[in-house]
């Protein structure tokens, strides 16, 4: 039995149906431990947040996920974000814990396209931790700051037994102004969109991979931490048309794609061959059998822009110093919604769907 | 199954003959190469790593050849359709 | 990436699709079946089956030997890891593998020291770096990995390493061939035969596919033109009515396979009488063992495992899907009460098991005919 001009048999359809609903069903957390999966920034992920915080928290504020939230203060708008580094080791080739932090939390008030200025900084310190290396990270972030343009103007201090936090976890919570009316979210991705990165993904999930030890792999593989911020306002100024920024983080690229799809009710078409890729991270994610797409940047930005402005956009983001290899990896389509379709290298496609939790080496 | 990648042999270790470190594309490893004891393995081989061991050599004479017939494929292809597009029958 | 890059390259592959339509008889339809799960994967990931004419369907075969694992084996992994002194160190493919009370996610959630090592060695060395601690190695897999296995088995014993051990679920590939071709239910016409089984055991052992089944294999590599160029060379034999084993992956792949790696299997390991893969029920002579003179590095003779049977929940359809009978989507709990979040058989488990390689890439055939056909 055939059904229509698809070629999809009739039962299929119904299977195929069935599957769509139980996706689309309210979600519940299965597991009654947390596991690793959970904070991988795939679908464990999202099934937590959106089944444990936003069921309990429901607001309008919370609702859309973004980055940072958008709050409206004394006849001004202003963004607000917060972040937590656990990251192991706390030193790896291309930066630390603080650079992260800063970093981290400055680009979640960048992509929401506010201006950012202050951050709060909490530190939980295991007992036995060396005053030096915290004197490093301390400075590190310091650095972070001022080549950002925003200040640390509070914090707080935590001690725990020896055992727990793994040396130092940071907090953060970070606060920009928004300098324009424009509302920027993914869910405002429409047809026609163009779909860009900033730079090559995955050097910092390879980086932290290789950093653990574990793997005995040598490359010279650096973090591509770094502060959004220059190239997010340069975006705002060349692109009338900007709908949304997002930082690659946990989870790459494949799952912003996903986010935008999802909240826009899109399609999205990407092309393999146009999303950078640096040789060497390639390799390690070959010999890994792990999939760049899924892997972590930390100074990386993904933008979806109106199709007039894709070339100001591109040309913006190149003319940056951390943009030089901006890229443009895709399309807004009209759907099928919510899936995201890669055209391969080899000129098949495939659909890129979410994680459940983090891509892990395989042999098979 | 399955997942084995190429690598190429960058130096045999100088004390353990049995290890390797190999390059994959920018990224290395040390492997070994007890699988392949008695092929006279040497810097600029190529190898096929599974699990930290490499488990065949690469015989570039016959990728060369399966490339050449792959592309032979795809001249005559090519040949095809260029045919396809000069001829007219009306 | 050299010996990879080219074997990606569009032009050619479609030059091989349009020979491949060329072969078709009109009206026949033609069943390969790709046995490795290596190659189910490649051919998803690639976007494959988008170059082949619907006459050809590919069937996913048991060639994933983390998804053959029965249930209760992976409980006496997860007992032996539950020991107070052992560090577990296995394979990243295993760490969602579903027992009865879990799989080895889960129990890391529960505090069990759980390592994942990306090769046994790795567990060599954790174990030399623990003395204190017992560290025992999850092996599975084809004669791909055993080899790896047997050397470090040989390497632990001439370093007389005391608080090593193998949990060795290695099976061969041969008798799984021969219970699918055996099945009663299964008309296929051809296979794309396991490239890297094939370094080491050569291309010989398939020969009696062809002598005794009529059946052409071809070895294949796993770059997508690989397999492209297989199923090509499967179908010129199909259309000239001969079976033979051919050797498309010679540049890694030898005639006679690899001695070393054969000897060093022999000598440490031994084939069990019977073994039971999930899904196929059980298989004589299709799974290797310790032998006795390693019994130090055997962990199924250091520890006390509890050796239970676990049947397969009533639900699942696996062995159905797994000797290409049915195909995922038909199975009854396929995508409901049994997705990759939620696997509750073999071919949901690994990402190229049957069900969940459909469920990730393919049920989205529709979508992507329409993607395609836009383009």
């Amino acid at each position: 039995m055939t059904a229509g001009n698809t070629g999809v048999p009739a039962r299929e359809e119904l299977v195929l149906e069935r599957i769509d609903r139980v996706r689309r069903a309210r979600p519940r957390v299965r597991e009654d431990r947390i596991t690793m999966s959970h904070g991988a920034g795939g679908k464990a992920t999202q099934t937590l947040i959106e089944a444990v915080f936003l069921d309990a928290f429901r607001n309008p504020l919370l609702e859309p996920l973004e980055d940072a939230a958008a709050l409206a203060i004394g006849g001004g708008r202003i963004a607000m974000t917060t972040d937590s580094y656990v990251v192991s080791p706390l030193f790896f080739p291309g930066g630390d814990i603080g650079d992260l932090a800063v970093n981290g939390t400055v680009n979640d008030l960048a992509v929401a396209g506010a201006e950012p200025l202050y951050l709060s900084a909490g530190f939980i310190l295991e007992e036995g931790f060396e005053v030096a290396d915290l004197m490093t990270i301390a400075a590190s972030m310091q650095a972070a700051a001022q080549e950002a343009g925003v200040q640390v103007v509070t914090g707080d201090t935590k001690v725990v037994e020896r055992g727990k936090a793994d040396g130092c976890y940071v907090n953060t919570a970070g606060v920009g102004v928004f300098r324009h009316d424009r509302a920027l979210g993914v869910a405002s991705a429409r047809p026609g969109d163009v779909i860009l990165v900033s730079g090559p993904v995955g050097d910092h999930g390879v980086t932290i991979m290789l950093a653990r030890g574990g793997l005995d792999l040598e490359a010279d593989v650096r973090s591509d931490t770094a502060a959004l911020n220059g190239l997010a306002a340069g975006l705002l100024t060349a692109a009338p048309g900007l709908r949304a920024m997002r930082d690659a983080t946990r989870g790459g690229v494949a799952t912003i794609l996903n986010e935008i799809a999802a909240a826009a009710g899109v399609g999205i078409v990407a092309a393999e061959d146009d999303i950078p890729v640096r040789t060497e991270v390639r390799g390690a994610c070959e010999l890994l059998g792990i999939d760049p797409m899924y892997v972590a940047s930390e100074g990386r930005l993904v933008a979806v822009v109106s199709p007039e402005d894709a070339e100001s956009a591109l040309a913006a983001l190149r003319a940056h110093p951390l943009g030089q290899d901006a890229a443009i990896i895709g399309t807004v389509t009209g759907g099928p919604p919510g899936i995201v379709t890669l055209r391969t290298a080899f000129g098949g496609t495939r659909i890129v769907d979410l994680l459940v939790g983090d891509p892990l080496p395989r042999i098979c | 199954m399955c997942l084995g990648i190429p690598g190429e042999v960058i130096e045999i270790m100088p004390d353990e003959p049995d290890l390797a470190r190999v390059d994959v594309s920018g990224v290395r490893r040390v492997i070994s190469v007890a699988l392949l004891a008695g092929e006279g393995l040497k810097p600029g081989d190529w190898v096929l790593i599974h699990v930290g061991f490499a488990l065949s050599r690469i015989d570039e004479a016959e990728a060369a050849a399966a490339l050449k017939f792959l592309a032979g494929i795809g001249q005559a292809y090519a040949d095809e359709l260029a045919a396809l597009a000069e001829s007219r029958i009306e | 990436m050299r010996f990879v890059d080219e074997f990606r390259d569009a032009e050619m592959a479609r030059a091989l699709a349009a020979k491949i339509v060329a072969l078709c008889e009109p009206g026949r339809e033609y069943k390969l079946m790709e046995v490795c799960g290596g190659h189910t994967h490649t051919i998803y990931k690639h976007g494959l089956e988008d170059y082949l004419p619907q006459q050809i369907t590919l069937v996913h075969g048991p060639g994933c030997p983390v998804c053959v694992i029965p249930m209760g084996r992976v409980d006496d992994a997860m007992a032996l890891a539950s020991e107070p002194d052992v560090i577990m160190t296995s394979f990243g493919d295993m760490m969602r593998v579903p027992g009865s009370n879990g799989s080895f996610f889960d129990a890391k959630a529960r505090g069990t020291d759980i390592r994942m090592v990306y090769s046994p060695l790795d567990s060599l060395k954790i174990a030399r770096q623990n003395p204190d601690r017992r560290v025992v190695f999850m092996a599975i897999g084809f004669e791909t990995t055993a080899p790896s296995t047997a050397m470090t088995l040989l390497r632990a014993a001439a370093d007389g390493l005391a608080n090593f051990s193998v949990f060795c679920n290695h099976v061969t590939i041969i008798p799984a061939i021969k219970a699918i071709l055996d099945s009663p239910d299964l008309r296929l016409d051809g296979f794309i035969g396991p490239g890297h089984v094939s370094t080491v055991i050569g291309c010989r052992p398939y020969e009696f596919v062809a002598r005794d089944y009529g059946k052409p294999v071809v070895v294949a590599g796993f770059e997508p033109l690989d397999i492209l160029q297989s199923i090509y060379l499967l179908m010129v034999q199909l259309a000239q009515g001969r079976a033979t084993v051919e050797n498309q992956y010679s540049r890694v792949v030898p005639w006679e396979g690899n001695g070393v790696a054969l000897g060093a299997i022999a000598q440490t390991m031994a084939l069990r009488p019977y073994f039971e893969w999930r899904g196929l029920g059980f298989i004589s002579q299709s799974a290797l063992r310790v032998r006795e003179e390693y019994a130090a590095f055997d962990a199924e003779r250091l520890f006390a495992v509890p050796g239970v049977r676990v049947a397969d929940p009533k639900a699942c359809q696996c062995g159905e899907v797994l000797k290409g009978v049915l195909k995922p989507w038909e199975c009854k709990v396929f995508g409901t009460a049994c997705t990759p979040e939620t696997p509750i058989g073999t071919c949901m488990v690994s990402p190229e098991g049957a069900c969940a390689a459909y469920y990730n890439y393919g049920r989205f055939a529709r979508q992507r005919l329409a993607v395609v056909s836009e383009s």
